[in-house]
């Protein structure tokens, strides 16, 4: 079981080529991260798994336990089990952040069949308390007014409600301070599980020191053009981007 | 474009979605009139319905007297919409009624009119929250009922033809003086052949714990309704007072034209609440205006969902020094449907306070009008008044227009006036969608969203009610 991302290639609407053939595969249990440079391709990747409708899918597919989900709409993916954490999360006006995720709960119930008030809020509540979030933070509308740090945690929340199969996380690390990277790592790592896979989309290897991973992929211009255990990470702390790339197309 | 393609397939499920909606309102009984005014207004028809009423003669009078004010004064389509020139009051009914007196008690209501209002839910509503229930089915009630306790403090609650006839001494002094007959072409209309409708009479100090409820209910074709209302908070009372109302889908266009006047006399409070849910075959046309005076307080909550044109624009003349104002407006407009609303608010004396805040919501080729019209003398000081109308469009071809006139004269007052026009982007679409929420959710999710400060203001019954009316008109056939 996995998520596999097959030979994707993907457009913008005016034809401008983003994603060129990526392979890729998350297994179950294991951690992945995507390394790259900025405008390689990262997160255009992650919207096009979601099924963002602003990008042309020119070839390839992605399956998730062997389903293609090509023909399946954005909410058709993330109900099968995809979620995508944000970089930039939307703000969603009046819609309070207990109401959002129990919305998003709702949608995966059957017809007729509704959450649980008791157990829900009992749940969200022990995961609000393992992410330091404050109690007033269920009455507030959706990332309206959040820091970035707030916003993230609030990712990572919704990940910890909705129990995917499989977590994109899109530069979850960016504008964080290394207190608010530590809970984000920590809900993280609780996630994890021999039934779940995790990609991690990073620019730094910062964000890899508390969230290990099983392997490590770089990407440029749309491509990924290495793949290796956690040491590579290091190494492109080390000696940066262009020296991969160099040794990529040399 | 796969963002305009994605909106048109919600315009479509939308579209149905008014199908579905209507489910709860949209059936009919065959008709059992003994009266009936039959199509087309002239003089005869102002006699047969007074004849029929047994209204007195200054009733009768103040009837022709207005049916030649409606003949004599054009459509607004000067300011307002061209789609007024489509209602042919030729081949309206002006009067249609069984002839029974209202009930008392629903055990006596015909079996229709009672599985009407009772699969609307009137009479559960009654006994789950409000103090008393009037129940119109065209042209008259046909059930009226209030708490005894209530009758025992004084309230009176009947149908106006009762309140002309039986409180005459409360009614008549106050009748058509907060809006006179021509104040509008529809509001003579009113005036002419107006039936049904509340007069309500709340004596000093009585402050009603509970609601009281009319219901307007529509079930003939090719009919125009006219209720006139007429609520007396006298010195220090308090009262809320709900509408809802609910029609058929007929082939032809049908009528509302209602006429409100509330009187709130130094110190009282009334709060007028409306759900309007007419199906959208339906011209609203109603006119709405509360006086208050010294230190009373008029609130207007109102939301507009249905109909194929509102024109409503409620009102408060503050007579009485520090007396205050406010209408609370939500309208969503469809495809197929034009909500032009707003609000007057005129200061006429001193401290006198008006607030008003509007959203609207257009869908689809839906439409949404704001008129704003706020009027302070340069001879008064110390009035106030905030304006807010904020626009919500969800489709690219969604309309909306706002018309805000505020008139401040002198410079002992303060307003302020905000407006906005937001849309709900593709990227917020996106990530509601990425939780698991399919468009239609998510756009209902978002609209309720927008509205949400002003939900509350409704009473709890009706707020739920709203939010359900508004998920089935953004929702589609998701099921």
């Amino acid at each position: 079981m996995s998520l596999n991302i097959h030979n994707l290639s993907a457009t913008l609407e005016d034809g401008t080529e983003i994603l060129k053939g990526v392979t890729l595969e998350i297994p179950q249990g294991e951690v992945h991260a995507i390394m790259g440079p900025n405008g390689s391709g990262k997160s255009t990747l992650s919207k096009v798994i979601a099924g963002h409708e602003g990008y042309l899918v020119t070839g390839g597919n992605v399956t998730l336990d062997e389903e293609d989900v090509s023909d399946m709409s954005i909410d058709e993916r993330s109900r099968a089990g995809i979620f995508l954490a944000f970089q930039y999360p939307s703000e969603v006006p009046g819609v309070s952040n207990a109401n959002f995720i129990r919305a998003a709960l709702q949608s995966r119930l059957p017809k007729g069949e509704e959450i649980d008030a008791v157990a829900y809020y009992k749940k969200l509540y022990s995961k609000m308390d393992l992410l330091e979030m404050d109690r007033k933070f269920t009455g507030r509308a959706v990332n309206e007014g959040f820091s970035g740090g707030e916003k993230k945690r609030n990712e990572i929340l919704q990940m910890m409600m909705l129990e995917p199969k499989y977590c994109i996380l899109d530069e979850t690390d960016s504008g964080l301070d290394i207190d608010a990277l530590k809970i984000v790592a920590k809900g993280v790592n609780a996630m994890r599980s021999p039934e779940r896979g995790i990609l991690l989309i990073t620019h730094y290897q910062r964000l890899l020191d508390y969230i290990k991973p099983d392997q490590v992929h770089v990407m440029a211009e749309g491509r990924i053009v290495r793949s290796g255990g956690p040491e590579l990470a290091l190494e492109l702390e080390k000696h940066g981007y262009d020296f991969l790339k160099e040794a990529a197309f040399a | 474009m796969p963002y305009e393609e994605s909106t048109a397939l919600l315009d479509e499920e939308t579209h149905e979605a008014i199908n579905i909606d209507r489910t709860k309102g949209d059936f009919v009984f065959p008709e059992r009139h003994k009266f009936d005014a039959g199509h087309g207004l002239s003089a005869k028809t102002i006699d047969y319905i007074c004849d029929v009423k047994n209204d007195p003669q200054w009733v009768r009078e103040f009837r022709h007297k207005a049916l030649q004010v409606f003949l004599d004064k054009p459509a607004p389509t000067h300011w307002a919409t061209k789609d007024l020139e489509n209602i042919d009051f030729d081949r309206i009914r002006y009067y249609l009624s069984d002839g029974e007196k209202p009930k008392r008690s629903w055990d006596e209501v015909p079996p229709e009119v009672l599985e009407t209002f009772e699969r609307l839910g009137i009479p559960e509503q009654e006994r789950a929250f409000l103090a008393g229930v009037e129940a119109q089915y065209d042209s008259e009630a046909a059930y009226s009922n209030m708490k005894e306790e209530l009758t025992k403090q004084g309230v009176i609650f009947v149908n106006s033809t009762e309140g002309l006839k039986n409180h005459e001494e409360i009614f008549r002094p106050w009748f058509g003086k907060v809006i006179p007959t021509g104040d509008n072409k529809y509001s003579a209309l009113n005036s002419a052949v107006f039936s049904g409708g509340s007069f309500i009479y709340i004596p000093k100090g009585v402050k009603l714990k509970q609601p009281l409820q009319a219901y307007f209910r529509i079930n003939s074709e090719s009919f125009g309704q006219f209720e006139r209302t007429l609520i007396i908070a006298d010195e220090g009372a308090e009262v809320m007072y709900m509408e809802g109302c609910t029609a058929p889908k007929f082939e032809t266009a049908t009528l509302h034209s209602a006429v409100v006047e509330l009187v709130a006399l130094k110190g009282a409070r009334i709060q007028y609440v409306t759900v309007q849910n007419w199906s959208n075959n339906v011209f609203n046309l109603v006119t709405k205006r509360g006086l208050a005076m010294e230190d009373a307080e008029v609130r207007w909550i109102d939301c507009n969902i249905g109909s194929r044109l509102t024109m409503k624009y409620p009102g408060v003349i503050m007579k009485g020094r520090r007396a205050r104002g406010e209408v609370i407006s939500i309208a969503l407009a469809n495809t197929g449907q034009h909500q032009d609303t707003g609000a007057k608010m005129i200061h006429a004396a001193d401290e006198t306070t008006s607030n008003i805040v509007s959203k609207s919501i257009s869908v689809g080729r839906g439409r949404a009008t704001y008129r704003g019209q706020v009027h302070i003398p340069r001879h008064l000081k110390g009035c106030r008044n905030n304006t807010e109308c904020d626009a919500l469009l969800i489709n690219s071809n969604s309309r909306t227009d706002t018309y805000p006139a505020i008139t401040v004269r002198g410079n002992r007052h303060a307003t302020q006036h905000e407006a906005s026009v937001s849309q709900v982007s593709e990227e917020m679409l996106f990530y509601m969608q990425q939780r698991g929420l399919n468009e239609g959710q998510a756009m209902s999710l978002a609209v309720n969203g927008f509205i949400n400060d002003l939900v509350r203001e409704f009473p709890m019954e009706y707020s739920v009610e709203l939010k359900r009316l508004i998920d089935l008109e953004m929702e589609g056939s998701v099921g």
